[in-house]
């Protein structure tokens, strides 16, 4: 029994790391940039609702709408002022940038809040569920993030395959050039993905705190990183491979934390990354790269 | 007035002169071929006319409006569309994926619409589908509507080419070496095509070709470049027959 309960936290927690690797697996697929800064808008979309909710007694839920619209806000102003300006220049460029912006959220949050944690209520109000005489108790929030990281899967794989602003994604991802020359935007839509991007990063955010309630301006940081990892694990660029890479890294974390080590389970989750790279440079479901010769 | 007026086209790209004087008047309707030696600038003057490169003189107009250092996307708004030398279809998306991207100015519907699918998303989408079809079925592509755009045969990879550009519903169709790896056969068709597309769509085309076969069957009018000027302007026949263009392109 209790290795099933692992296993739920694990996919639960999986889940989340998934709503989060979407954010980069997007972001890179299209704008073709590792926006580091991710991880922190988890940690703004939190603080919004912790204000939100504590200071305000504003309704979780019209909180969590808050969150996103700030979060969106927040990620297309980061894309216009940091990122933008440095489109055709080095990807190492954009990159450095983004660790800047990272670090500068981090430190606003700092001096905003404080670097107390605060204790965060959760968000969610399902009733656990008890399973087999009780010997098996799934909490309400592992039940909403499961639900809710399947439903946003499902959108969003629909909304780039099926809709006017997924396909101009789509041409966008494999050739910016051509692109722009049928008429596409290439800017609006770039700034669009980082506009979903981090509405999905304020979710999670919102999850990640419902499950684990403390709130720090690092608190988005390592879900951030390992949502990345989780990313190039199902290969980067792709939605499904994020949905599968992060549900298995959470697996993996919560298993080896139960039953290896949890002080080396995160030295475990990057192992994990290290050999799939070696084996599978291109992550699980990545494109292999033929060369023509 | 002619649809294209281009006058004193010129770029540098550091120290060359890429494209220096360049001048050309197309006519609606027009098939119009310009030809020269590799590295002539023929595809740079294409890049100059789309946008991609801002001219650093000169002027272009399209049907009387002044699209000089205008961004592509504007030009491509304005009325021209065009077809790469090196084949550059979405490659990852379906033929008919392909023409509904050529389509996206002229059907909208909000983001939100989209994310909830409201009753205008079908609506939309269901016009994107038909007017996609329609123009598929041109080019005798409609059977491979739900293939990937990567797995159609070559010739057929151009054709789309030319429908996705067609979707934009331009005025002015650019096409850069149409022929290019083509065989005599696929030549063939593809000047049937060109001249269907022109005719059926009421369309002016421009073509960068160095197939003198398909130039000399299907242009009206030529012009040619040389070093980045124009060597000779005019008739087809009179221009092909000119010393100085046999001499550009087999030497003294």
């Amino acid at each position: 029994m209790s290795f099933i309960s692992y296993l739920i936290t694990g996919i639960s927690l999986g889940s989340v790391y998934a709503i989060i690797a979407l954010g980069y697996t997007m972001v890179y697929g299209i704008a073709k940039m590792l926006n580091f800064a991710h991880g922190d808008v988890i940690m703004v979309g939190g603080y919004v609702v912790f204000v939100a909710v504590s200071n305000m007694g504003v309704n979780p839920y019209v909180a969590l709408l808050i969150s996103m619209a700030t979060c969106t806000i927040l990620g297309v102003t980061i894309e216009r002022v940091a990122y933008k300006p440095l489109r055709g220049t080095s990807p190492l460029a954009v990159l450095i940038t983004a660790i800047g912006v990272s670090y500068l959220l981090q430190n606003l949050a700092l001096l905003i809040f404080g670097a107390d944690t605060k204790a965060f209520t959760s968000v969610v109000n399902v009733p656990n569920l008890e399973l087999f005489d009780g010997q098996l108790t799934i909490s309400g929030v592992t039940i909403v993030t499961v639900i809710a990281c399947i439903i946003i899967m499902a959108v969003l794989t629909l909304f780039v395959k099926k809709t006017k602003a997924g396909r101009a994604m789509q041409a966008v991802s494999e050739d910016r050039g051509a692109a722009q020359l049928m008429g596409i935007n290439v800017n609006g839509t770039i700034a669009l993905t980082f506009a979903i991007g981090s509405a999905l990063a304020a979710v999670a955010g919102v999850l990640l705190c419902s499950a684990y309630p403390s709130l720090t301006p690092y608190t988005g940081s390592m879900p951030g990183i390992k949502a990345f990892v989780a990313a190039v694990f199902g290969g980067i660029g792709s939605i499904p491979g994020a949905m599968i890479g992060g549900i298995l890294l959470g697996i993996i974390e919560n298993l080896s934390k139960a039953y290896i080590s949890s002080q080396l389970s995160d030295a475990i989750v990057f192992g994990v990354l290290i050999i799939v790279l070696l084996v599978r440079p291109t992550g699980i479901l990545g494109k292999n790269i033929q060369e023509k010769v | 007035m002619a649809l294209l007026e281009v006058k004193n086209l010129g770029i540098s790209f550091g120290g060359l002169r890429a494209v220096n004087a360049f001048d050309i008047q197309i006519e609606k309707g027009q098939l119009y071929g310009l030809i020269g030696p590799n590295g002539a600038g023929k595809t740079t003057v294409f890049n100059l006319l789309t946008g991609v490169y801002k001219p650093d003189e000169g002027s272009v107009v399209l049907d009387g409006v002044n699209i000089t250092g205008k961004k592509t996307i504007d030009i491509n708004k304005a009325g021209i569309a065009r077809t790469f030398q090196n084949i550059r279809l979405f490659k990852d998306m379906t033929v008919l994926d392909n023409v509904k991207v050529g389509l996206h100015n002229n059907h909208t519907y909000g983001v939100v619409t989209g994310i909830f699918r409201l009753p205008k998303y079908f609506k939309v989408e269901k016009e994107m589908d038909e007017k996609a079809m329609e123009l598929l079925k041109v080019f005798e592509l409609d059977q491979y509507a739900d293939v990937l755009a990567a797995n159609l045969p070559y010739g057929k990879q151009r054709e789309l080419e030319i429908a996705r550009a067609l979707a934009t519903e331009p005025k002015l169709l650019l096409l850069d070496e149409p022929a290019a790896g083509m065989n005599p056969n696929e030549t063939k068709d593809l000047m049937n095509t060109i001249r269907f597309v022109r005719d059926k769509f009421d369309m002016t085309i421009l073509l960068i070709e160095h197939d003198m076969k398909l130039v000399s069957g299907i242009c009206e009018k030529l012009t040619v470049l040389n070093f980045g000027e124009v060597l000779v302007q005019g008739d087809t026949s009179d221009v092909l027959n000119d010393p100085q263009v046999i001499t550009a392109y087999l030497g003294e």
